[in-house]
C-alpha cells in the first residue's frame, strides 16, 4: 500500500534529494510526525529563548528599542570587569590543568599493563564525575574547611587555619579550578584512554624497534594522535566554564558573603534579573555568554569533523 | 606516518632513565589517586560520625552506626521531612523529563537518520549547535519565557526544558545511521509495513541499547541540574535535592554562623545529605561506566 502511494504521488516535496530520489507523501508526512515533539521542544526551549533574549537585550523596560544601551550599561557596571577577570582567570588555570594533567594521566594509565590496576585507576578517576554541581561543591567546602578537613594538616601547612582564610578572593580561581578538575577530569581521562587504545600497536611497536623510549612515544606519537580529543575537551570545557555559577553561588552562601554573590558573569546576570528586576540587562549578559558559547560550538561543528556521519 | 620521525635511537640510556622516570610517573599517578579518592572516602566516613568526632578525631576513623542513625534522623527531620520531599521532587523531575525525552528524541533521531524530509539538514545542524552549548546558557531566557506563560513554580517549568535534550537526539541519530541498514527498512516496507510500523516493529526493537543510553544520560543530567530549578522554583516545597542542599547549607552553623537555632544542621548531617543527593547517580555510574564512555565517544568513533 505504501509502495503504491509512493508511485502514485511522486513527491510532496519539491526539493531535490542529494541522491536524486524523491520521497513518498506518507513517508515524509510520517517523518514530520516523528520529529514533531522534538521540534516543538527545540523551538520552545532552544530557538525561542534565544530570540527572546535577543529582543530583550535590545529593548528597554517599556519595550522600546534601546540600541546597544543595555550592553553599554552592563559592560560599564562596576561589577562587570571583575566578573570577567574572575571567570577568565579560573578558565586559564582550569584549562591548562585539564589539558596537561588529563593527557599525562591518560597516557600513564594506558601504560599500565596490569589489567585490573588499569581498570581500577580509571574507575577511581572517573567516579567523582557522579558528584556534579552542588554536591561536589559541598564536598569541597568540607575538604577546604581546616576544622573538619581530611587534609587539615596540609591546609595548616599551607598557612590556612580557618575556612575564611582559604576562600580569600585571590584563592578562588584555583579553588574553583580544583573542584571542576576533580569532578570533570575523570570522564576525559577515560575518553583519552579509549582514544589511545585506537592507536595501532604496530605503530608503537615500530617506534620501539627504532629505539624510541616511552617518553618519546608519548610525545611524538600518542600526544599528536590525541590532539583532536584534546581540542574537543578544550572547547567544551571553555564553553561550560564561562557559565560558572553554582560554585561561587554556594561559596557565597557558605561564607556569609565573603565571596560576593556577583562573582561570576552568570551570577551577575542573575542579580540583574532577580535583585534589580532588570531583565533587559540580564538578557544582555546572557546574550554575551550565549554568543561566546555559540561561536565556540559553531567553530567545532564546522571545523571539527568529529560529527560527520562518514 | 608519525613513525618516520622517530629515527634517532636513544640507546642504552633509556634503560636507566626509563626506570627512574617510571617511578616518578607512578608517584604522580598515586598522588592523583589520593586526590580523587580521599574526598569521597572521607565523605562516606563522615556520615557515621557525630559533629564532635568529625572535628576532633582522626579523619579516617570510622564512626558508629548509632551516629549514622542520629545523622539520618536529623537530616530527615529537617523542616518536617523537607529532604524526603526534595528527593521525591528530584525523582519526579528527572523521571518526567526522561519519559518526554525518550518520546521526543528516539523517533526524531530515527527520522533524521533514516528518512528524508525537507528540514532534516536544518534540524540536524540546530541539534549539533545546541548540543554543544552549555545547558545553563539559555536558562535565564527560558525563565523569562516561562514567566510570560505563567508556569514559574510549576513542575512543568523544569521538566519541559529538561526534556529538550539534543544530545539524546544526536546519539540516536548516530546509532540509527551507523547500525541499522536502510535496506532492512525497505524490506519491511515491501512486506507491507506502514511507516509507523517500520519504526515500531523494525527500528525500535533494534534500538534497545540506545534507548538505555539516552535514558541514562537524560536522568543523570536532570538529576544533577542545579541552575534551572534554582531559577524556576521559588518555593522550597518544589526544590529538587540539589537545590535543597543550599537550604541545608544555609542552616549549617559551621558555614553560616547566623543560622544557629532549633533547625540548625550539623556537619555530618550535611555530609549525609551530600551522599544522598548523589546516591542514585553514583549507583548508576558504578554500573554504567562502559555505557558512559560509549556515549561520550560516540562522535569520534568513525573508524
Amino acid at each position: 500500500m505504501t509502495v503504491t502511494q509512493e508511485t502514485a504521488r511522486p513527491t510532496a516535496n519539491p526539493r531535490r534529494r542529494p541522491d536524486g530520489r524523491s520521497d513518498g507523501g506518507e513517508r515524509s508526512t510520517m517523518s514530520y510526525a516523528f520529529v514533531s515533539v522534538y521540534t516543538v521542544l527545540a523551538v520552545a526551549f532552544g530557538v525561542l529563548p534565544a530570540i527572546y533574549a535577543l529582543y530583550l537585550a535590545f529593548t528597554d523596560g517599556d519595550g522600546g528599542f534601546a540600541g546597544i544601551a543595555n550592553f553599554t550599561k552592563v559592560v560599564g557596571d562596576f561589577r562587570f570587569l571583575p566578573a570577567v577577570e574572575h571567570v577568565a582567570l579560573y578558565l586559564v588555570i582550569w584549562l591548562v590543568a585539564l589539558v596537561v594533567l588529563v593527557s599525562f594521566l591518560a597516557i600513564a594509565v594506558h601504560a599500565v599493563r596490569v589489567r585490573w590496576m588499569s581498570r581500577t585507576l580509571r574507575l577511581v578517576f572517573y567516579l567523582p564525575g557522579a558528584l556534579a554541581g552542588a554536591s561536589s561543591v559541598l564536598l569541597w567546602l568540607f575538604v577546604l574547611d581546616p576544622t573538619a578537613s581530611p587534609v587539615s594538616g596540609l591546609l595548616h601547612l599551607m598557612g590556612f587555619s580557618s575556612f575564611v582564610q582559604v576562600i580569600v578572593p585571590a584563592n578562588l580561581p584555583p579553588v574553583f579550578a580544583i573542584i571542576a578538575f576533580w569532578t570533570g577530569a575523570g570522564g576525559w581521562i577515560v575518553i583519552m584512554y579509549g582514544a589511545l587504545n585506537n592507536i595501532s600497536s604496530d605503530v608503537i611497536e615500530a617506534a620501539r624497534i627504532d629505539g624510541a623510549g616511552t617518553v618519546q612515544i608519548a610525545w611524538r606519537i600518542q600526544l599528536p594522535l590525541l590532539r583532536k580529543w584534546i581540542s574537543y575537551m578544550g572547547i567544551m570545557s571553555l564553553a561550560a566554564g564561562t557559565q560558572l555559577f553554582v560554585e561561587p553561588q554556594l561559596l557565597s552562601q557558605a561564607s556569609n558573603a565573603v565571596v560576593p554573590n556577583d562573582y561570576s558573569l552568570n551570577q551577575l546576570a542573575y542579580q540583574y534579573a532577580f535583585q534589580q528586576n532588570d531583565f533587559n540587562g540580564a538578557a544582555a549578559i546572557s546574550l554575551l555568554l550565549l554568543v561566546i558559547a555559540l561561536a565556540l560550538s559553531a567553530v567545532f561543528v564546522m571545523r571539527g569533523g568529529l560529527f560527520e556521519r562518514d | 606516518m608519525t613513525t618516520m620521525n622517530i629515527g634517532r635511537p636513544v640507546g642504552r640510556r633509556s634503560g636507566v632513565s626509563g626506570w627512574s622516570g617510571r617511578t616518578i610517573v607512578a608517584v604522580v599517578v598515586l598522588l592523583f589517586v589520593f586526590f580523587f579518592v580521599i574526598p569521597i572516602v572521607w565523605l562516606l566516613l563522615a556520615t557515621t560520625k557525630s559533629a564532635h568526632m568529625l572535628i576532633v578525631e582522626n579523619p579516617f576513623r570510622p564512626g558508629s552506626l548509632g551516629d549514622l542513625a542520629a545523622n539520618w534522623n536529623q537530616l530527615f527531620g529537617f523542616q518536617d521531612g523537607a529532604v524526603t520531599a526534595w528527593v521525591g521532587n528530584s525523582a519526579l523531575y528527572a523521571l518526567g523529563a526522561l519519559v518526554i525525552t525518550l518520546i521526543a528524541s528516539i523517533p526524531a533521531g530515527y527520522a533524521m537518520a533514516l528518512t528524508e524530509f525537507r528540514f532534516r539538514r536544518l534540524l540536524l545542524v540546530l541539534t549539533l549547535i545546541v548540543m554543544l552549548i552549555p545547558n545553563t546558557a539559555l536558562v535565564l531566557p527560558i525563565f523569562l519565557e516561562m514567566n510570560v506563560v505563567g508556569l514559574i513554580g510549576s513542575p512543568l517549568s523544569v521538566i519541559l526544558p529538561m526534556s529538550f535534550f539534543p544530545f539524546g537526539v544526536y546519539l540516536t541519530y548516530i546509532y540509527f545511521s551507523t547500525s541499522v541498514p536502510r535496506d532492512l527498512l525497505a524490506a519491511a516496507r515491501l512486506d507491507g509495513c506502514t511507516e509507523f510500523q517500520v519504526f515500531t516493529r523494525v527500528a525500535l526493537p533494534l534500538a534497545a541499547p540506545i534507548v538505555a543510553l539516552v535514558a541514562f544520560f537524560s536522568f543523570v543530567q536532570s538529576w544533577n541540574n542545579f541552575f534551572l530549578p534554582f531559577v524556576m522554583l521559588p518555593s522550597s516545597d518544589g526544590y529538587p535535592v540539589q537545590v535543597g542542599l543550599t537550604s541545608l547549607l544555609a542552616s549549617t552553623p559551621a558555614f553560616n554562623p547566623s543560622s544557629a537555632g532549633a533547625q540548625s544542621v550539623q556537619l555530618p548531617t550535611l555530609a549525609l545529605a551530600t551522599v544522598i543527593s548523589v546516591l542514585p547517580v553514583l549507583i548508576v555510574f558504578l554500573f554504567a561506566q562502559r555505557f558512559l564512555v560509549a556515549g561520550m565517544t560516540a562522535g569520534g568513533t568513525k573508524e
